[in-house]
């Protein structure tokens, strides 16, 4: 039984809903806005997964998106030097930021969650702090005139048109991370340690698998999505808030768990990943689409997430009884 | 118990800070005014809106030679925990956002009591007196609204989507009902303001279901700066001001923005607490002193640039 089968009912039954209910929804330009909004929380889901796959957390991914951003941000309009430099820069602060989460967890045995938890408060504190000291507001500078904004841009914040809609380019990114991620797991031998990494550590070691090597590693994917998402904030908007990406964390989870990835580990995929995402960027935004009160928002995606997990449950029991019989 | 010991060490911390501050007052010291004065409010931090009550807070306190005691918690039993703990310190007055009045009573009162001057800021206009705060200065969130939705009805708006960027804020809610008092046909939509993506694909999902959507309202200038990213042909106004979004006001992208000059609210909370202290004086003649709204649009940017530049406006 593949694990993306139960998301892949929930979504075509929950995109069949807002056909219905929502006009709106119905157009070429709503589903790219929804695979838009998807992208940016699917691309650090995927990591999240595989992660989650390997049997541990990360909290801070929401968080480490936007010091991302605010570290590329901040130090090239402070010194005045060109953003390719600070890009740099931030990718290895936030591979540094995922390799100690990795390097404490393995290193204590003290469970993600507490570990990534710590490092979730620091950044977000760091964020603002250090923002201030910097810029002397909670916001970061515009950097929309500092030299290598036109190039990064193009890489990390590009739409380009298929007919006449305007497709971005974190959709394609997505699309190329997802199929990344399933070549790994499926493919190759670091998948197979994810998957005894995360079902189970210790007899995973005992047969050779290199388990500090493969989870270290599935932290610092992670820190490097994240970094992803917070080049694209930074080009796509210029200035970033100091407090973003506070919650975001529980998406990639959510998108993870609904994609059917197990919360104990060992069980999942990037597709089912990204189909959870999808999920969530559909419902969301299909509330919307359909015009609702919007002060039920969170109570509705609340609602069509549970849904999304019991039609996932309930398919792959009928799945596994079919196999039986 | 242990609350109560807690809570005795936080004073007593705070003690220390009043006195290391600036002593006694001591005949012919220009140094210090020997006046502490406890400024509170319910910030979240990372917005930029409390970056200016705080720079005019500490600017006042500078200028007038007062120790300042800044704290901040947006959970309102938090905050009363802050305020309580301002008047163990026997601080010399205190500033505090009255954005929850009823869960920040208990406090204030206790604080009157020990005969320490408050005076209320930002939030709270309509219980300010009955909590024993003396003065307010902020504005009137309703009131705020209603020009802003009478403004854009004379140019027309008919059906404006109001932004609220915060689940379950009352001043948010408050605002959008000012213009929904105005303009009839205003619908409001929750964002989820702490992600600039989800804030601006939101918005522009809701400009294509509604295609009738002819100005959209946000409550905070970060906000604004997402929905001009959503595009559409709507108009957009904004509540605050920041750096960017006077710059947008500038270029035509944004109509106006409604500023409730922030820094004016930090800068007159610990200045009349200073006169209070120092003079007895009373600001606002027993009513509330307003510091808004006023509009921000092309005919007066140009003087108002320089200062979001400075981030005291």
């Amino acid at each position: 039984m593949r694990p993306e089968v139960g998301a892949l009912v929930a979504a075509a039954v929950i995109f069949v809903f807002f056909l219905a209910v929502a006009p709106a929804f119905r157009s070429a330009d709503a589903f790219v806005t929804v695979l838009y909004q998807s992208s940016t929380i699917g691309i650090v889901a995927v990591a999240v997964g595989m992660l989650m796959i390997g049997g541990e957390f990360d909290l801070s991914a929401g968080v480490i998106v936007t010091s991302a951003g605010l570290v590329n941000s901040m130090f090239c309009w402070y010194f005045g030097i060109n953003l390719w430099v600070g890009a740099i820069l931030s990718l290895l602060f936030c591979l540094a930021v995922g390799f100690l989460n990795g390097y404490l967890v393995m290193r204590t045995g003290i469970p993600s969650f507490l570990i990534t938890l710590g490092t979730f408060f620091v950044l977000q504190g760091a964020n603002l702090g250090v923002t201030k000291l910097v810029t002397g507001s909670v916001s970061s500078t515009d950097v929309s005139r500092i030299d290598g904004f036109g190039s990064l841009g193009a890489i990390f914040a590009s739409s380009f048109a298929i007919g006449p809609v305007v497709v971005w380019g974190t959709v394609v990114w997505w699309i190329l991370f997802v199929a990344v991620a399933t070549w790994i797991l499926r493919r190759t031998r670091g998948g197979n340690w994810i998957y005894a990494v995360g079902g189970a550590a210790d007899s995973a070691r005992a047969v050779g698998v290199p388990v500090v090597r493969t989870k270290i590693g599935l932290f610092l994917a992670v820190s490097f999505l994240g970094w992803f998402v917070g080049m694209h904030n930074l080009y796509r908007f210029n200035t970033l808030q100091a407090g973003g990406g506070v919650g975001n964390e529980f998406l990639y989870i959510i998108a993870a768990v609904v994609g059917g990835t197990l919360l104990t580990g060992g069980f999942g995929n990037a597709l089912g990943v990204a189909i959870g995402a999808f999920i969530f960027g559909m419902t969301s935004l299909g509330i919307v689409y359909a015009g609702w009160d919007p002060n039920w928002f969170r109570a509705f995606l609340g609602v069509m997430l549970l849904l999304a997990v019991l039609v996932n449950l309930y398919v792959r029991r009928l799945a596994t009884r079919e196999a039986r019989a | 118990m242990t609350r109560r010991v807690l809570a005795a060490g936080a004073a007593a911390i705070l003690l220390l800070g009043a006195c290391s501050g600036g002593g006694r007052e001591e005949p012919g010291e220009d140094a210090a005014t020997g006046y502490t004065i406890a400024f509170i409010t319910h910030e979240t931090p990372g917005d930029t809106f409390w970056d200016k009550v705080r720079s005019g807070a500490q600017q006042a306190a500078a200028d007038q030679k007062v120790d300042l005691k800044y704290s901040n918690d947006p959970d309102a039993g938090r905050q009363a925990v802050l305020i309580q703990q301002a008047v163990d310190a026997k601080v010399q007055g205190i500033a505090t956002t009255l954005v929850t009045p009823d869960a920040l009573a208990g406090s204030v009162k206790a604080a009157t009591a020990a005969g320490i001057p408050v005076v209320g800021l930002n939030a709270g206009i309509d219980q300010y007196k009955e909590l024993g705060a003396l003065m307010y200065f902020g504005s009137d969130e309703t009131v705020a609204g209603t020009s802003l939705g009478e403004r854009i009805a004379a140019a027309g708006a008919k059906h404006p989507l109001c932004v609220i960027h915060q689940t379950g804020s009352v001043a948010l809610e408050a605002r959008c009902a000012g213009v929904k008092s105005a303009v009839p046909g205003t619908e409001n939509i929750q964002v989820n303001g702490a992600d600039d993506a989800a804030v601006t694909s939101t918005l522009q999902a809701k400009l294509a279901q509604d295609k009738t959507i002819d100005y959209v309202v946000t409550l905070g200038a970060p906000i604004a700066l997402d929905a001009i990213k959503a595009g559409g042909t709507a108009k957009l106004v904004t509540f605050d001001l920041n750096q960017e979004t006077a710059q947008l006001i500038k270029d035509g992208k944004i109509e106006f923005a409604i500023d409730q000059q922030p820094y004016v609210q930090g800068y007159l909370a610990v200045t009349s607490l200073y006169l209070y202290l120092k003079n007895g004086n009373d600001i606002g003649g027993g009513r509330p002193v307003l510091t808004g709204p006023s509009f921000v649009d092309k005919s007066n940017i140009d003087t108002i640039l320089p200062y979001t530049q400075k981030n005291t406006r």
